[in-house]
């Protein structure tokens, strides 16, 4: 059977709790797309780790977590990255991104393989310690305190693989509380899918806008500055179409407002 | 063959279908309606989890054996006086049919909710040799008036708004122009009754059927089916091979689950099981309902389906229609965007294996993999996984068309494989992402020229890449535990 259904169980790392002999040791991989759009938001996530407490390390050998040709059908494509990514990540320590999607995508890897090629068992192995950012601030680290601030009433944008795969949820919710001045605002569609889905919004891109402002109907007049999630990829499609419709809600990563690096301008 | 399969357009027939007047507005408040009182049936079963397990297994273990169960339980019927037809394909099983519609004589044909008769075209099968098969369950007849297919597995005319029934009616039967619902129920269930009366021949699908029984049961809202299948001298069932079940008791866990999660009811208010028909041989048998009791055995692309674990799990489907409620895709275009009498979810993934891939390689696309449908699914089927086998199999199987696609992809795996490369052609592709993103002549030039880039920004603004990617940051200034702000 798929391991799909099933949610993320990732090994356990050392307790969260009580002074540690080492600062626990984190690499983070911080996606194709924060890299090459959004770099803010890696720089807000070393600087999450850093303030919880963590080494942050980068990996330069890392490039994408594959799921662009998996997502597509080109499997052989997606395995030849796969393969790239094990050798890079074979001796890290706990891995995180700032994704729910590509941290899933890491669930997936095994999949690529079959059970007698050693990759199977490598991939395997990885995916038991890689996170999601807030999976491993909270279900790890214990939510440590953050001296977060901002100004703003927000909306949270449960991502559908971070959601439905990952079981994430309860996590972002716990370190929003414990930002200073934020108004959570709890929305009836937060957990729709905001029509991104990849090739999707360029395959179909009438039908991806069509479930996007489905999910986004009311939500202007509920006066809320920013919404927020853990995905860049939604956070692209949610802006762009805020932007062209000309709307003054900011998109946020968790990680950005967690920062407290308030992004002028660039927060889309 | 699927009946009027035309799923290969599903860009341009979700375009024509997102601007049909009022139907994205009868889609929500219907698909609201159903989830609403399916969250509230489901939430008041605890062991709602034990009984998806157990319906997954029970499943299982059927479609792992089918073999043995399908012999089972025509052995069973055939012992009771069912007659039993085994049909390869679609054009098989409506030959049966038709013989069939001969046999009975003059009458009415009438005919109960089936989706297998969908798809195997069944009635235009039969009016093709004069005969006029009559739809009775409400929402099928208003659509079979309209000349549609079923848009919905268990809401067929879910897509429609009251004004549009009512035209339907006005213009089909010649009456006086009303919305009132019951008004219009009332009118229709008038002319079935009449065309109830003069039956000869009843047509039904299958819900669940008992192997060691040789019984079938049916569910249903509003009777037409019990009349269906009890009214005219002649019954004939039509079943996909998949449909069985092991035994009676089996029963108390599937018919937990379907009326739950169909339409969110704790049972269907007609719940008819039918077993044996009377002996010809005795002619003392007066026992009521029909003379004679068939049941069609379509395989029309299943078998080939049984081989492959992961494929398989499809056949698990009780056609319950909670994947297209909680579907975002199937909520803003309905059901005939797919070209499929399967739509949704569970279309996407049925469809492309009942037929040949190629015929149906657009469907596993149609969606954006939310997972929403295996969260929902009765019986857990992991339909986001079988969609990306899917894909893979459609890229495979379809080449031609997607070559610029697979050599994309081929270039970007090349890249991403080695940081060097990656690094230079990210560089590149910053550089032409910024101007593609750019206010001036160039990226409008871009915009409209590059397809996917004219597909993103029709209604969406385009995020320029950053100047500084993360890692060139991480090497400059973040590296040695700086926060990235002291420049």
């Amino acid at each position: 059977m798929s391991t799909a259904t099933e949610h993320h169980d990732p090994q356990p790392v050392p307790p969260a709790s009580g002074p540690r002999a080492r600062p626990l040791r984190v690499s983070l991989f911080v996606t194709c797309l924060v890299d090459q759009f959004r770099p803010d938001v890696g720089r807000a996530a070393v600087e999450v780790l850093r303030r919880a407490g963590c080494d942050v390390e980068f990996d330069a050998r890392q490039t994408c977590c594959g799921q662009p040709a998996y997502n597509s059908g080109w499997q052989e494509d997606a395995r030849r990255v796969v393969r790239a990514m094990l050798d890079a990540y074979e001796d890290s320590d706990a891995i995180v991104l700032p994704s729910g999607s590509c941290t899933a995508m890491f669930t997936h890897w095994p999949e690529l393989f079959e059970p007698d090629d050693p990759a199977h068992a490598r991939a395997k192995a990885i995916a038991g310690r890689t996170y999601e950012l807030s999976a491993f601030l909270v279900d790890v680290l214990g939510a440590p305190l953050l001296d977060a601030r901002f100004e703003g009433r927000v909306t949270w944008h449960d991502a559908c693989h971070g959601l439905r795969e990952l079981g994430l949820g309860r996590q972002p919710r716990a370190l929003l509380a414990q930002v200073e001045g934020l108004e959570l605002f709890e929305s009836e569609s937060s957990e729709s899918c905001c029509g991104f889905g990849g090739t999707f919004s360029v395959k179909y891109p009438e039908l991806s806008v069509a479930m996007l402002d489905q999910k986004l109907q009311g939500l202007e007049q509920r006066g809320i500055d920013a919404i927020v999630s853990g995905d860049v990829s939604c956070l692209m499609q949610i802006g762009g179409r805020l932007e062209h419709r000309g709307s003054s809600i900011r998109t946020l990563h968790l990680a950005e407002l967690l920062a407290g690096a308030d992004t002028n301008g660039s927060s889309r | 063959m699927i009946h009027g399969l035309d799923a290969n357009g599903f860009r341009s027939h979700a375009r024509e279908h997102l601007d049909k007047p009022g139907q994205r507005a009868a889609l929500h408040a219907a698909t609201d309606l159903i989830g609403e009182r399916r969250g509230k049936a489901v939430a008041a079963v605890p062991e709602w989890e034990q009984l998806r397990e157990s319906a997954r297994a029970i499943k299982e273990d059927v479609l792992a054996n089918l073999d043995v169960y399908l012999e089972r339980f025509v052995e069973n019927a055939e012992a009771d006086n069912v007659k039993v037809h085994w049909a390869r394909d679609a054009d098989e099983a409506c030959a049966v049919i038709a013989k069939l519609a001969k046999s009975a004589g003059p009458g009415a044909i009438v005919k109960g909710k089936s989706m297998v008769t969908e798809e195997i075209g069944l009635n235009r099968a039969l009016e093709e040799l004069g005969y006029a098969p009559l739809e009775t369950d409400l929402g099928e007849r208003i659509l079979q008036l309209a000349g549609q297919p079923p848009a919905h597995i268990i809401v067929p005319a879910i897509h429609l708004t009251r004004a549009g029934i009512a035209d339907i009616f006005v213009n089909e039967l010649d009456i006086e122009r009303t919305e009132d619902p019951n008004r219009l129920t009332e009118i229709a269930r008038k002319l079935l009754r009449e065309q109830f009366a003069r039956s000869s021949l009843g047509i039904s699908g299958v819900n669940f059927a008992i192997a060691e029984t040789g019984s079938m049961l049916l569910l249903e809202n509003e009777g037409n089916i019990r009349l269906s299948t009890s009214l005219p001298a002649v019954h004939v069932a039509v079943m996909g091979i998949e449909k069985l079940l092991p035994r009676v008791a089996d029963l108390d866990v599937f018919l937990r689950l379907l009326p739950r999660s169909g339409t969110g009811q704790k049972m269907t208010s007609y719940q008819t099981l039918l077993t044996g028909a009377p002996d010809p041989a005795d002619s003392a048998d007066d026992s009521e309902g029909p003379r004679e009791v068939h049941v069609v055995l379509v395989d029309n692309g299943r078998t080939k389906m049984l081989g492959d674990r992961l494929e398989r799990q499809t056949l698990a489907c009780i056609r319950c229609g909670a994947c297209q409620n909680v579907c975002p895709v199937f909520r803003q275009v309905g059901g005939h965007a797919y070209g499929s009498v399967y739509a949704g979810p569970i279309g996407a993934i049925l469809t492309p294996q009942l037929v040949d891939v190629e015929h149906a390689h657009e469907l596993p696309f149609a969606s954006s993999l939310c997972g929403a449908c295996r969260d929902v699914c009765p019986v857990k089927i992991d339909i986001p996984r079988l969609l990306l086998h899917l894909r893979a199999r459609s890229v495979q199987n379809v080449p031609a068309g997607r070559r610029g696609e697979r050599g994309a992809f081929r270039a970007w795996a090349w890249a991403m494989q080695k940081p060097g490369r990656y690094r230079a052609l990210s560089r590149l592709a910053r550089f032409g992402g910024r101007m593609a993103a750019g206010k001036g002549g160039l990226g409008r030039l871009l915009r409209k020229r590059v397809g996917p880039l004219g597909n993103w920004t029709a209604a969406r603004e385009l995020a320029a890449p950053a100047r500084t990617p993360f890692r060139e940051l991480w090497d400059r200034e973040l590296k040695n535990g700086g926060s990235g702000h002291e420049k």
